[in-house]
Parts: structure tokens; sequence; C-alpha cells
């Protein structure tokens, strides 16, 4: 414990020269973002997937912050994400079933979220956390198998719909036309992420979970109970996935049990192309996924729609043998 | 000298109860040991990437694919001899494994446990691409067919070999570097182990472990290879048999094996559980609890006995 403590507080010293990388990286993104405004003003088709997939990606970008989340406050890749995600809307399902609206179960489908992830952090990864991250890794393997079961059991394995939260109109913008749909996606998408920030940010609360992620021990000095705090994380984390989950399946118009596993290995390249530790890597990590797998899809011959998680395994493997690091991550330095 | 006697009492009472089993067995429960023999071999190649090396696969399902599809195209096109299919899958995996393993070795093992992920979910799309030649989602139909019994002596013929190859490269140095670097990186770097390429060469052993495991495992499904016998529960099936197996201990890989192999059969036999689906729940239960409860696995369990028993 002490020497994971010692290497998060040499990657925080660290951090400094990280942004000695920070231009180019920005330099990047700026010339990749100009790229698409003259491809989308070129192309009315090249503009409608650019913006469909910006609001996919903003959907990977949410499931790859909740990641990173549980990544920085436990040192866990939670397996079990995508799983949590698909059981939670399938929990949303049900309440729509109930005779709830639409809102009324996405709200209350985000608090069972937060409570969910909160006692599973609290019985399930706590009692092996300060054995080995493969313990804990194993326990979201198995936790991913028995929510697999569980939904199956539950609801069975056909497919389900729910009515669309954002209707079936489509605006028609100069030649480009853009659903409702994809709209409503990236902005909850990226309000549930400004309000997570904020949390982070300006609340005391968030400052807690902030420290106890980075300096556990410094952190229980001053008061903070970094045991809540870490299982506060992984419920803030089941309540982005489920607002991932939630906005997936109106996407993909029907709802099964493995709704999420392509999208987690999205997730998985949108943050690991983020650096994993980077909360705003992750979303624009997703971003950037979303918006490559649409236009290489359409544009590249060779790769088909079947290959579009072949290419986001792909794009992982390019970028650790690139840039281990990702965009925003910085190395992690391990004082012996 | 004197722990060996112990393990030799154990290898050959193994040997003894697998090679009297044929005849006392019927042809489905034949079957059903053949399976144990089949994850047997995929479990003792995780456990020493897993157990031995501290390095985690969660996409081990996916060597399965590569194997049995090799099995399965080989026989489909050249009626080649299977015996020399599954040398075939053992080389490709292990190149596989090496290719797949270097870039995400390179870092912690949190890397390769994304990876394995990605390529297990990944791998079983390839044939709907390549369809033409792989099947796409009808699969592809061995021409070989093979009895039950065939299948238990080769797929336990198979896991003999292979546990004394296991055997061999873990006595010796490349195995004390497998355990340096579990125990510790930092040390096994200071003692001058090159990380990555013990790190990679663990990842291919037991990729190729889980190649023939995969070409058995399509025998098994009479000849047939298709996506969706590859899917992501069976990579974490594996991992599940390498968890309740714990570490190194001979009785551990038969009881993961066992756990993984003839659980779906047993549980489709009572009523609650029998769904389809309530294997998974078993499953998922089951590894949850023996990481909490025996997180050394069963092997830890049998140590545990021995020491009373020596009490």
């Amino acid at each position: 414990m002490a020497a994971a403590a010692t290497s998060r507080l040499e990657s925080l010293r660290n951090r400094g020269a990280a942004f000695g990388g920070a231009p180019f990286v920005g330099l990047i993104l700026v010339a990749v973002a100009a790229g698409l405004v003259v491809g989308s003003l070129r192309s009315a088709t090249f503009a409608q997937l650019t913006v469909q997939g910006l609001a996919l990606g903003a959907v990977y970008g949410i499931l790859a912050l909740a990641l990173v989340l549980v990544y920085r406050a436990t040192r866990v890749i939670n397996f079990a994400q995508g799983e949590l995600a698909m059981a939670t809307t399938y929990v949303a399902y049900q309440l729509i079933q109930w005779g709830l609206s639409y809102w009324e179960a996405f709200f209350a489908t985000l608090a069972i979220a937060l409570v969910l992830g909160t006692v599973l952090e609290l019985a399930l990864i706590r009692p092996v956390l300060h054995r080995s991250a493969i313990a804990a890794v194993i326990v979201t393997v198995g936790l991913f198998v028995l929510i697999d079961g569980i939904v199956n059991w539950i609801w069975g394995g056909d497919f389900k719909s729910m009515p669309s939260p954002f209707g079936t109109k489509i605006y028609h913008v100069g030649g480009v036309s853009i659903a409702r749909l994809y709209v409503g996606m990236f902005v909850v998408v990226i309000i549930a992420v400004l309000l997570v920030w904020a949390l982070f940010r300006f609340t005391k609360v968030g400052l807690g979970m902030r420290a106890a992620a980075l300096r556990p021990a410094e952190a229980a000095f001053v008061g903070v109970r970094v045991e809540w705090m870490l299982a506060i994380g992984w419920g803030l984390a089941a309540l982005l996935g489920a607002v991932a989950g939630l906005m997936t399946e109106p996407s993909q118009f029907l709802l099964e049990p493995t709704l999420m596993q392509p999208i987690l290995v999205y997730a998985f390249a949108a943050a690991v192309l983020g650096g994993l530790e980077s909360p705003a890597g992750a979303v624009i990590g997703g971003l950037a996924i979303g918006v490559a797998l649409n236009l290489v899809v359409q544009y590249v011959p060779a790769i088909t729609s079947e290959l579009q998680t072949p290419f986001a395994f792909a794009v992982i493997l390019a970028v650790l043998l690139i840039k281990p690091t990702g965009l925003f991550g910085h190395r992690e330095v391990r004082r012996v | 000298m004197k722990a060996r006697i112990p393990a030799l009492v154990s290898l050959v009472t193994v040997a003894a109860v697998l090679s009297i089993l044929p005849f006392v067995l019927g042809d489905y429960n034949i079957s059903l040991a053949a399976q144990v023999g089949i994850f047997f071999i995929a479990v003792l190649g995780l456990d020493i990437l897993t157990g031995y090396t501290g390095q985690i696969s969660i996409g081990h399902g996916a060597f399965m694919a590569i194997g049995g599809y090799t099995t399965a195209v080989m026989s489909r096109d050249h009626d080649t001899n299977l015996v020399l299919t599954m040398l075939v899958a053992f080389a490709i995996c292990f190149v596989v494994g090496l290719v797949v393993g270097l870039p995400a070795l390179r870092l912690s093992g949190v890397y390769l446990a994304l990876v394995t992920f990605a390529l297990a979910v990944s791998v079983p799309l390839l044939p709907l691409k390549w369809s033409s030649y792989l099947g796409g989602r009808d699969g592809v139909q061995a021409s070989h067919e093979v009895s039950n019994l065939w299948l238990y002596g080769v797929a336990w013929a198979a896991s003999a070999i292979l546990f004394v190859l296991a055997w061999l490269i873990l006595r010796g140095r490349a195995g004390r570097a497998f355990r340096a670097v579990r125990d510790s990186e930092i040390a096994a770097v200071a003692s001058g182990i090159e990380l990555p390429v013990y790190k990679t060469l663990a990842f291919g052993i037991s990729a190729a472990y889980a190649g023939v495991a995969g070409s058995l495992f399509v025998l098994a499904n009479n000849g047939f290879a298709a996506p969706d016998e590859f899917g992501i529960v069976l990579s974490l099936q594996i991992l599940i048999g390498a968890a309740v197996a714990g570490l190194g201990s001979l009785w551990g890989v038969l009881a993961g094996a066992a756990f993984v192999g003839l659980l779906p059969s047993i549980s489709s036999s009572v009523p609650v559980i029998g769904s389809a689906h309530g294997r998974d729940v078993v499953f998922g239960a089951a590894v949850i609890l023996v990481m909490l409860l025996l997180p050394g696995g069963f092997a830890s369990l049998v140590a545990w006995l021995r020491r009373f028993g020596r009490a």
C-alpha cells in the first residue's frame, strides 16, 4: 500500500514534466478538428457522419470516464463496468414498464446505479483490494459473468425496446440532416460530464475524493474518510455508466444483454488514447474514437462494420506501441 | 528431495485414475471427462501466465478461437491429420501471443488485461469479415469426425505432454525468471531479468496452450467452429478456472478445469439454475466467493490440508 502511495506521489510530482508534450498534443487536436470542419463543409455525408460520431463518441467517452475514475481511485480496471451499465439500463426499462415516464426512470436509475456501485465496492472490491490488483480484476470479471447471468435470467436474452427519449425529429442544417436523437445524446452526456467535473472541482466531497485517490495517507491525516471516498468514486462511475447505457440504447434502437460489450472495448480504446488516468483525456479520446470509427467505416473500403471492434483493438495496440502514455497521460515513475 | 515424493505419488495417482476412467465410464461421461481435459490444458496455460508470472489475461478464448479455426479449416481444406493441426495451432497461437503481448507488456499488467479483453471481443468478429474462407456466422465444419473415446485419449495425452513441458519450463531458468517477475518486477530487473522478454514469453506459451485447447474444443463440438462458440464468456471461464485453481498445483488446475468443464452440464440438470444462464450466475458468484474466501484458490486448500495432515 505504501509503495502504491509513493508511486502515486511520484507521478504527481512528475506531472509537470508531462506538460512538455501538451502543446504538441494540443496542436494535433486543433489540426484534427480543423480537418473535420473542412471535410464537413465539403461533404454533407462527411458532416453527418462526424456529428453522429461525436454523439456516439460522447457515450464511449463517458464510459471511459467511468473506467478512469475507478482506475484513479482504486488502481483497478473494472471489467464489469459495461455490464453494470447494461444492467442499470434494464432497470430503467423495468421502471418504464411499471409506468414511469422516460425521464423519471432515467433519474431513478442514476440514483440506483450510484448506490449499487458504492455497495459493490464496499462488499466485493474492498476486501480483496489490499491483496493484489489481479485479485480485484478477477472479482470484476466474476461480476461481469454474474451480472450477465442475472440479467439473462430476469429479463431473458431477447431484444427489448424502450420509448425514444428524444423523438424521431430530424433537423436540417444546410443540406445536412441530423437526427434529434444524436443531438440529445451528445447534450445529455456533456451535461453529465460537466456536472461530475463541477462536483470534483467545486465541492468538498469532490476535493475529498481527489485527495483520497491521489494521496490516501495524507488525506486520511487531514480527516478525509478515504475508504468512503473510494467507494463513492465507484458509485459515481456506475452512475456515469448508467448514463452511457441509457444513451446507447436509443442509438442501437434495442436493448439486449450484449448491448455494452462492444461499447466497453471502444471505451477502453478511448481511455488508453486519453492516457488511462486523465478524465479529460477519456472524454476527448471517446469523441475521437467515435468520429474515427464512423469515418473509417464509410471511407476505408477494407474496414467494414464488422471490423469496428477489431479497429478499436488496433487503436489500443497502436497507442501502446507509439505513445503508451496516451494523449494526456504521464509516465509513472516508481521509486524503490 | 522429500517434497518430490508426494508430488510423484499425486502424478501417478492422477495418471492411473485417468487410464482406468474410460473402462468404467459411459460414453456421455467420457465426453465430459474429455471436456475437463480440454479445460485442463487451457487453465494450465493460463496458470503459467497468471500464477507464475503475475500477469493477467482476460482473452484466452481468443487463442482458443484461433486454435479451433486452425484445426477446422485445415481439416476442411486439406484433410490434415488432426494431431498435426494441433501442433500448427500451438505454433500460430504462440506467435500471435508474442505479437499481441509485446506492446501490452512493456507497461504494467493492467494494459495486458485491457488488450486481451479487446482481443477476445475482436477475434470472433474476424470470421464475419472473411466469411468466404472462415465461414462467417455459419462457421466452419471440419471434415473429420472423432469419437468421444478418441477425444478423451488425445485430450489427456496432450494434457500430460503439456504438463511435463510446463514443468520443464518452470523448473529452469525461464521459470525462475517468471517467478521473480511475479514477486517483484523491480527486483527482477535489478537481477538482470529482461522484463518484456520473459513476460512476453510467458504470454506466448500460455497462448499456445490455449490454442491446443481450442483445437480440441472444436473437435469436441463435433468439429464445428463458429464465432458464437468463442464468446467473451469462454475467455472469462478460463480465467475463472485459473482463479479457482490457484497457483501452481496439479490438484488446483484439475479442480479449476473440472469446475469450468463440468459445471455447465451439472447445472443444466438442476431445476432452478439449470436455465440457459443459471450457469453464468453460478460461475460469477463462485469466482467472487473464491476470491473473497479462498484467495489462493484450490491450491491453497490443498496446501492447507497437507500442513494439517502433517501436524
